[in-house]
């Protein structure tokens, strides 16, 4: 059955709302079962080798000792993995990344692993694992990596050029020309992790047979069962995946690291594997996001028309290229309504971990060097930051410089927004500094499957295949109610098994609302058709003859007018006679996933004699499309402005000479702690989205696009030097004040 | 590994002493813990010193002074009134070292005893004039200042333990404070300490000691910037003289938290701050 | 390597257990006692994810050997709610949709009661800072906040009566 998915202006009777969410009392009484809250009968623990050595040749890897160890059921090396060196080459990378074969390419690489009765056997086994290792040069820094003589670290890249990638349009050189003015300046972003409280876990079973299961936590367990089939030569079919409650992924959840090697000591030793990575493997072997470099030229009028705007962005892929780049690249100018444009994104190989997504992977980097350079373009211009940029907005109709023309968006809104906020006019006090930025994410569609089914007694249970980061099951029980008339309270929506469902794409790029949610309504549509059709048996009337209103069958026409609404609860209750039980079922590729984009305000307060910044005050604006359950979407956006927090000020990955990563813990690794912040003000604007029945939009990473730039202008504001490296550490800072 | 939980120091000394492997003192194992469970160390026995009545006590000196017992935690130290009155900045500075949960159970010895250049009580402890009460063969008392002889290294022999820390009688018309430098406002360790103790005779530094901790390979006891505050009411000039003789004194190393320049800078920077909280807290104005 | 055999109280229970001598207290709470609403997190003191009370005191119980528990009351997140009846602290989480994962709540919870149980008045900044060694990454703390507030004010309706 074929669905509009055009937006319709309904009127909305739970959606909106803030019922407390189906899986909190799990989560308050310690009763949710998270990745590592899983065991299995006769279960063993898996443990992995990892590199010392920034880069290394493997020469040799002597697993003799360990094996005979008593109590040691399987030791694992590439050697007991499909070498696809020559083939594709995302599966390559993938299975090379969690299992290094003829080279270490990071601190912290895989190299071996065990499965051993108990956590302490396992440490031994991996002890007496030998690994010959001959030291190779490395290079850790996104611009050394791109000179002449750099140690080369895959061999099928030109020197560690992963890919370049250009957008824009116009001529940039004659929109200089036209310039009165020309900002140029080059920023440089540090490599931050996304930081989740939940170390990657799994357990993974397979029995000879070629038969698994996997129960992981997984921002897609549809994802992961595809790839780990593929990467071990199974059947898809036959892997079953359950996703456990995830404690945080921010994209970091979206890739395979020790699942294939679970599912492979498993195999191996024919009995479960238990494989929970420390924080420190978290830091060393999963996937942070880039750092970066960059230039910026902005050419301006007088009044603030910007005719030529250039970015270059090089991105630190780590040791596999990624497309890292070309994401960011499409996001630099999308704000704005731009006559010559042009960004070019570069994707760099370093002696890093394989960097995964993290929350609009990219776009914070090239906001951060563009909402910068804007300011200094509206200090020069003496003009204020707000109307400059409310000076080159784009709008509906605009061509945005990544390609499509823009429909319906948000981005002129948040600043009129901002410019009206009582915060813009809160008097500052000394050392004291006010910043502003904006940020643009896409947001996706994708593959969504949805079942929805009606007990006797009219319960719903709606099972859906995105996994619920924050509150997506509240989301979507509303969206089920107010499309079947009923209560929040008589829907029951479960993340179901890859077994249970079809395919699901990854809850990435902001998408599970948007999609599940249109899933969701037309899988209730059909329910709903499906009890017209039983409403009409119990009436005894033609099915064109009824309506659903309100949760009730309604009966049509002169003839039929006088006969009593059937509820749902009463519908349900016939379904044993009436032809058995009553579901809805929808898989769609969703597309149209709308825009988002965001402004935010920061004051911080800078100590000039030790360059320590404290952010006083913040607010977000955010474009929501509609807010299905306002309490999570200003969740996400409070919790994407403090990971922006976080970056802006102190997080990063420190390398040490030897290519070594010297602050693998929370302890150096600095994510904003509680006193660190102060409450997150936000501001919903709802611009709906024309290709969503209810309006959605994602709302899920917009928000950590802008802090980066926005308390980078509100430290320089405050400090009078600009600062165009993040974080913003307090020796920088200082360096900064001393050098000015 | 071993665990042995003896309720006497008599006992906790014996196991120490005859241990022919590694062997570790548990105090409130929030350092010792951390290295365990990172395989920086492989124990062969943990003498956990908790059970042992006297050292979970604060007395009062028969000398008006105080004895901290060596398994007091942050918390039971924070919570004694006296003690704080007395020696603000000591207890402020333990009461530093991490979280409330780690306050619960973290102390001052086991803070020296780690014998990181970064600890925060140890500054504090220092310029406050403290000594460590061993126990071990025979009874020794030392100043604080010489318990750590580099990082992770302590002049303890084997077999010794650190029973209490002595704090001496507060004297009149006297204060000290405790300012450490971290990026965040919780959960970092000290990028630069500083601890002053002062005297005042008239509104004049009679005594003084600062020490400096997080900018050489142990705590230090800077006897310059000390002279440079003694004899002034703390005007601005001497200010200055005591930054510029702590920022001398400073011989740090750059790392993931610091570089030296910066080290060298804020160390004066705090040592000024602290000196001004002692000297309010003396009764200075 | 021996085990230690330890007898001790959970949540009002008597539990004993044996363990290797340097096997965390957060491990034996997780594998042995199946009690797995403490979280580790980082496993090294800095996350919280791990705390649980010990002797009524606020610890992470990766940094407490399972050994130390000997003769010692333990209370978990699984010991917050009396019967059916939640905590107020968990009650206000899910109304001021305090949580995102959910990961760090259980330790979000045993802190803010070790907080409430002590002061049961704090400000904001009370507030944060007693709860700077909870990490959480999904919220910003704001929703946290606000709900320790408002169990605050709860709790002290509660004992008004």
């Amino acid at each position: 059955m074929q669905h509009d998915q055009k937006y319709t202006g309904q009127d909305f009777k739970v959606v909106g709302t803030r019922p407390n969410r189906p899986d909190g009392i799990d989560k308050v009484t310690g009763r949710a079962r998270y990745g590592a809250d899983m065991s299995a009968p006769g279960q063993l623990v898996g443990l992995m080798l990892r590199s010392p050595h920034a880069h290394a040749k493997i020469v040799k890897i002597d697993t003799s000792r360990a094996e005979k160890l008593a109590g040691v059921k399987a030791v694992l090396t590439s050697a007991d993995l499909p070498d696809l060196t020559n083939g594709n080459a995302g599966d390559y990378a993938t299975l090379e990344n969690c299992m290094a074969r003829d080279r270490a390419l990071y601190d912290g690489h895989a190299v071996a692993a065990v499965a051993a009765i108990d956590k302490s056997t396992a440490k031994k086994a991996l002890k007496l694992i030998k690994v010959t290792y001959e030291k190779l040069p490395h290079v850790t820094d996104v611009d050394e990596a791109l000179k002449k003589g750099a140690p080369q670290i895959q061999p099928a890249c030109d020197g560690n050029l992963g890919g370049r990638y250009e957008f824009g349009h116009g001529d940039i050189e004659a929109g200089l020309k036209e310039a009165d003015v020309v900002i140029e300046k080059s920023f440089k972003t540090g490599q931050t992790h996304q930081g989740y409280i939940e170390p990657h876990a799994c357990l993974a079973t397979v029995g000879p047979d070629g038969s698994g299961e996997l129960w992981v936590t997984t921002q897609g367990h549809f994802t992961y069962r595809n790839v780990c089939a593929t990467l071990l030569g199974m059947d898809i079919a036959k892997l079953k995946v359950t996703s456990s409650e995830i404690g945080g992924g921010f994209g970091g959840k979206t890739h395979v690291w020790i699942e294939p090697v679970a599912l492979a000591l498993a195999r191996k030793a024919n009995r479960p594997v238990k494989m929970v990575m420390s924080r420190e493997e978290v830091f060393k072997g999963s996937g942070p996001t880039c750092a970066s470099s960059m230039d910026v030229k902005i050419g301006a009028k007088k009044d603030g028309t910007i005719t030529s705007a250039f970015i270059e962005c090089r991105y630190s892929d780590g040791a596999f290229p990624g497309i890292w780049g070309m994401l960011g690249g499409m996001t630099a100018w999308a704000c704005y309504d731009l006559k010559n444009c042009k960004s070019v994104g570069v994707d760099v190989l370093v002696n890093r971990p394989k960097v995964a997504a993290y929350r609009a992977p990219s776009a914070p980097m090239m906001a951060f060097g563009v909402e910068s350079t804007m300011d200094m373009l509206a200090k020069e211009l003496d003009m204020d930051p707000v109307q400059l940029r409310l000076k080159n907005v784009a709008r509906e109709g605009t061509q945005s410089s990544y390609g499509p023309v823009y429909g319906p968006i948000g981005i002129e809104p948040t600043l009129e927004a901002v410019r009206d906020h009582p915060h813009m006019k809160a008097p500052l006090g000394k050392n004291q500094g006010r910043g502003m930025a904006c940020g643009f994410w896409f947001n996706i569609g994708g593959q969504t499957c949805s079942d929805l089914n009606i007990g006797v007694d009219g319960t719903v249970n709606l099972t859906v295949g995105t996994i619920d980061v924050g509150g997506a099951r509240a989301s979507l029980s509303l969206i089920a109610a107010e499309e079947l008339g009923i209560s929040y309270d008589d829907v029951k929506t479960t993340i179901g098994d890859t077994n249970s469902l079809g395919h699901n794409d990854t809850t990435e790029g902001s998408r599970g609302t948007f999609s599940s949610g249109m899933a969701t309504i037309f899988a209730a549509r059909e329910a709903i058709e499906v009890m017209k059709g039983r409403a009409a048996q119990m009436w005894g009337i033609p099915v064109e003859a009824v309506s659903w209103e309100n949760g009730h069958a309604v009966a049509t026409g002169a003839e039929h007018g006088n006969l009593p609404p059937l509820s749902l609860k009463e519908i349900a209750a016939e379904s044993p006679k009436t032809g058995g039980p009553i579901a809805g079922h929808h898989e769609v590729t969703a597309d149209g996933s709308g825009v988002s984009f965001a402004s935010h305000i920061v004051d911080v307060e800078v100590d000039p004699e030790t360059g320590r910044t404290q952010v006083l005050r913040y607010t977000v604006v955010q474009d929501a499309g509609k807010a299905i359950h306002p309490d999570y979407v200003e969740g996400q956006f409070q919790g994407g402005a403090a990971q922006g927090i976080g970056w802006a000020l102190n997080e990063e990955y420190i390398y040490g000479e030897d290519g070594c990563l010297q602050n693998a813990g929370f302890l150096d690794y600095r994510i904003p702690v509680c006193s660190d912040l102060p409450f997150i003000d936000t501001k919903i604007l709802e611009i709906p989205n024309p290709n969503h029945p209810y309006g959605i939009r994602g709302v899920g990473e917009t928000s950590i696009v802008p802090p980066l730039a926005a308390i980078g202008n509100a430290v320089s504001n405050a400090v009078g030097v600009r600062l165009n490296q993040v974080p913003m550490s307090p020796p920088r800072i200082l360096k900064a004040l001393e050098d000015a | 590994m071993r665990y042995e939980s003896p309720t006497t120091a008599k006992a906790a000394v014996d196991l120490l002493s005859k241990e022919k492997g590694k062997a570790y003192v548990l105090a409130g194992g929030t350092d010792l813990l951390v290295r365990l469970r990172m395989d920086m160390i492989e124990p062969d026995l943990m003498v956990d010193i908790k059970n042992i009545p006297a050292m979970n006590e604060i007395k009062k000196t028969p000398s008006g002074g105080f004895k901290i017992g060596a398994a007091v935690s942050g918390a039971k130290l924070g919570a004694n009134k006296a003690l704080k009155k007395a020696w603000p900045g000591v207890v402020e500075a333990t009461n530093l070292i991490g979280s409330d949960q780690i306050q619960g159970r973290c102390t001052m010895v086991g803070n020296l005893c780690n014998a990181s250049p970064a600890a925060d009580s140890v500054p504090a402890m220092i310029a406050a004039g403290a000594k460590a009460n061993i126990v071990g063969k025979k009874r020794r008392t030392v100043p604080v200042e010489d318990i750590v002889t580099g990082p992770g290294k302590t002049s303890l022999a084997k077999g010794e333990l650190i029973e209490a820390i002595t704090l001496p009688k507060k004297a009149p018309k006297s204060g000290d404070a405790y300012l450490r430098f971290i990026p965040r406002t919780e959960m970092d360790i000290a990028v630069v300490g500083a601890a002053v103790s002062l005297t005042l005779k008239k509104g004049v530094v009679e005594k003084a000691r600062v020490a400096l901790g997080a900018v050489a390979a142990t705590p230090l006891l800077v006897k310059e910037a000390a002279d440079a505050i003694i004899g002034t009411k703390l005007d601005d000039e001497a200010l200055e003289a005591l930054g510029a003789a702590c920022s001398a004194a400073c011989k740090p190393i750059d790392d993931k938290r610091g570089t030296v320049e910066y080290r060298v800078k804020v160390a004066g920077v705090l040592a000024q701050r602290a000196a001004k909280i002692a000297y309010e807290r003396a009764g200075g104005k | 390597m021996s085990g230690v055999h330890v007898t001790t109280t959970v949540n009002g229970d008597p539990v004993e257990f044996v363990c290797p001598a340097d096997e965390s207290l957060l491990d034996v709470l997780r594998d042995r006692l199946g009690l797995t609403g403490a979280k580790e997190g980082c496993g090294t003191g800095d996350c919280g994810a791990c705390s649980i009370t010990l002797d009524g005191q606020l610890v992470c119980s990766c940094l407490v050997l399972g050994a130390e528990a000997e003769g010692k009351k333990i209370t978990t997140v699984e010991g917050m709610a009396d019967g059916e009846n939640l905590h107020p602290l968990q009650r206000q989480f899910i109304d001021n949709a305090a949580l995102q994962c959910g990961i760090c709540t259980p330790g979000f919870l045993i802190a803010a009661k070790a907080l409430l149980d002590k002061n049961p008045d704090p400000s904001v900044e009370e507030i944060r800072y007693a709860l700077a060694g909870n990490l959480c990454r999904c919220t910003g703390y704001d929703k946290i906040v606000r709900a320790v507030q408002a169990a605050a004010k709860d709790l002290q309706k509660q004992n008004r009566k």
